[in-house]
């Protein structure tokens, strides 16, 4: 909850600058994305370390992104577009940077509604499928990052370059397995 | 003064001497302030009207020709787009204390009868120094009113006699990567570039900017002198100008380079014409919740709209 203590604290202190609903806009953009970014790295953190316990923070990390991600968007529509329906409906559909980011938002609210234990349990096999669309959704939400900025690509460069490695890392199939067993049956 | 005759000019005789001296009253009376104040919305603006006194003038019964409040001098001079210093807002208010906009020289040049380098006092002793209040529309869908010191782009351009096949000037800001650091990182070409059509710059509106609230211009907004063309996009406004030339074929500014397909040469001010990425169509006035709409040519159309008649504004963005 950090994140969010220190924006009221901003807010309450006057520390936002001369256009706050943008800050506070990006700032929780920013969050979310670097909440989901953590949460897709845990796995494979866990593979590489073979530090079993990190899995336990992986939903609650999932969750705080997926909230961050909420407020971000309500923060768009509320306090950015006042609740301006015509215009909203017309960026949604019209803007792709803001097409691709309100996707990612709608992805990923099946994943938190199906974050329950019993959820986990109702769904089996499927539930890991299903939870794969927190790449796709953190993909769109760095491609949402990078199209909207007008000429310095840094962040959101570094944020696709990271989502990157870890598809590869994924894809290569190394899921459940170290690294030192990763080598030692590459030896055989 | 041409080139040789460098002879140091004491900023008090660059700067009217009143101005001069309410800068001084400036720090004073904000380091007093910022020492007292807690309360309010925001810091910046030390409670709104109150910093609109701090120059001679009464700032707060200032408004602009549609009867618009002025934008607080906190915000002008603390939420910038000057990327030679950071791509961040508040980058530029932070990190601009490294340039020295004293001594500085503009160069003349191009087509013209009259080049020259200036040493800046010899630059400006043409134009007749006024004050002008101002929309600025950011391409970003924001905007501000300002207060400025300048004169019309005209004065210099009279002076220079361009030639007579002359149809464009160009701009360029200082390329010094000491004094500006963000030039460090290639987020965008430099030296930074601008340009106008002839017309335009001889057009009354069109101003050099060396004040703003009856100060000195602060390095985040573009010392010691900027163009300012208030029915363009405010990327068109480039600061810390060190030369100026007369061109028959148009420059190549440096956002069109960028991202030739969502900046143009014209960036006029226009709510019909979306950027690619999001809508002109509104924009949110700073200090303001509710976005308001934007006006075409940013309320200048009676003034300007006929430098582009019979032009496809869509192509020409």
């Amino acid at each position: 909850m950090a994140p969010a203590v220190w924006l009221v604290w901003r807010l309450l202190t006057d520390q936002l600058g001369a256009n706050p609903i943008e800050e506070v806009l990006h700032r929780l953009g920013d969050v979310s994305l670097v909440f989901l970014l953590v949460t897709l790295s845990v796995t494979p953190l866990r593979g590489i370390t073979g530090w079993n316990e990190v899995i336990k923070i992986r939903r609650p990390l999932g969750l705080f992104g997926f909230f961050y991600l909420t407020m971000h968007f309500l923060t768009y529509a509320v306090l950015d577009q006042t609740l301006d329906f015509e215009f909203i409906i017309e960026d949604v559909l019209e803007r792709p940077y803001i097409t691709i980011g309100f996707t990612a938002w709608v992805l990923l609210i099946p994943l938190a509604v199906t974050s329950t234990k019993g959820w986990i349990r109702r769904l089996g096999k499927r539930w890991k499928k299903l939870h794969r669309l927190a790449y796709l959704a953190t993909t769109l939400g760095a491609a949402h990052f990078y199209w909207q900025v007008k000429a310095d690509t840094y962040w959101p460069t570094l944020a696709i370059l990271l989502i990157v490695g870890l598809m590869v890392y994924r894809i290569r199939g190394n899921r459940g397995r170290s690294w030192p067993q990763v080598l030692q049956s590459r030896k055989h | 003064m041409l080139i040789g005759k460098s002879k140091k000019i004491p900023s008090s005789e660059i700067t009217p001497e009143n101005v001069y001296i309410n800068r001084r009253e400036f720090i004073g009376k904000s380091a007093a302030i910022g020492a007292s104040t807690s309360l309010g919305w925001r810091s910046s603006d030390f409670g709104g009207l109150r910093e609109r006194r701090f120059f001679q003038k009464d700032w707060s019964k200032v408004r602009s020709e549609l009867d618009e409040e002025l934008t607080p001098f906190g915000d002008v001079t603390s939420y910038n787009n000057f990327y030679e210093f950071g791509t961040g807002k508040s980058d530029p208010a932070r990190n601009s204390h490294s340039l020295k906009p004293r001594p500085w020289t503009i160069e003349v040049g191009g087509l013209c009868d009259n080049p020259g380098t200036y040493d800046l006092a010899d630059f400006i002793k043409p134009g007749k120094i006024e004050d002008r209040v101002y929309r600025m529309r950011c391409v970003e869908a924001w905007s501000m009113v300002i207060p400025w010191q300048g004169f019309s782009l005209k004065d210099v351009i009279d002076r220079a006699k361009p030639s007579g096949s002359v149809r464009f000037v160009e701009f360029q800001t200082l390329n010094d990567v000491e004094q500006m650091p963000g030039q460090r990182y290639g987020v965008l070409r430099w030296p930074y570039i601008e340009g106008l059509r002839l017309d335009e710059a001889q057009h009354p509106l069109t101003m050099l900017v060396t004040g703003v609230y009856g100060t000195t211009l602060p390095n985040q907004n573009g010392a010691p002198i900027r163009l300012i063309v208030p029915w363009k996009y405010g990327f068109k406004g480039i600061k810390s100008i060190v030369s100026m030339r007369f061109l028959e074929q148009m420059p190549m500014n440096t956002w069109k380079r960028s991202a030739s397909q969502e900046y143009g040469f014209y960036a006029n001010v226009n709510p019909d014409v979306p950027h690619p990425r999001w809508s002109q169509a509104r924009e949110r006035r700073i200090g303001e919740f509710r976005r308001r709409p934007t006006l075409m040519f940013n309320g200048y159309a009676d003034e300007v709209a006929s430098l582009y008649s019979g032009m496809d504004l869509r192509i020409h963005y």
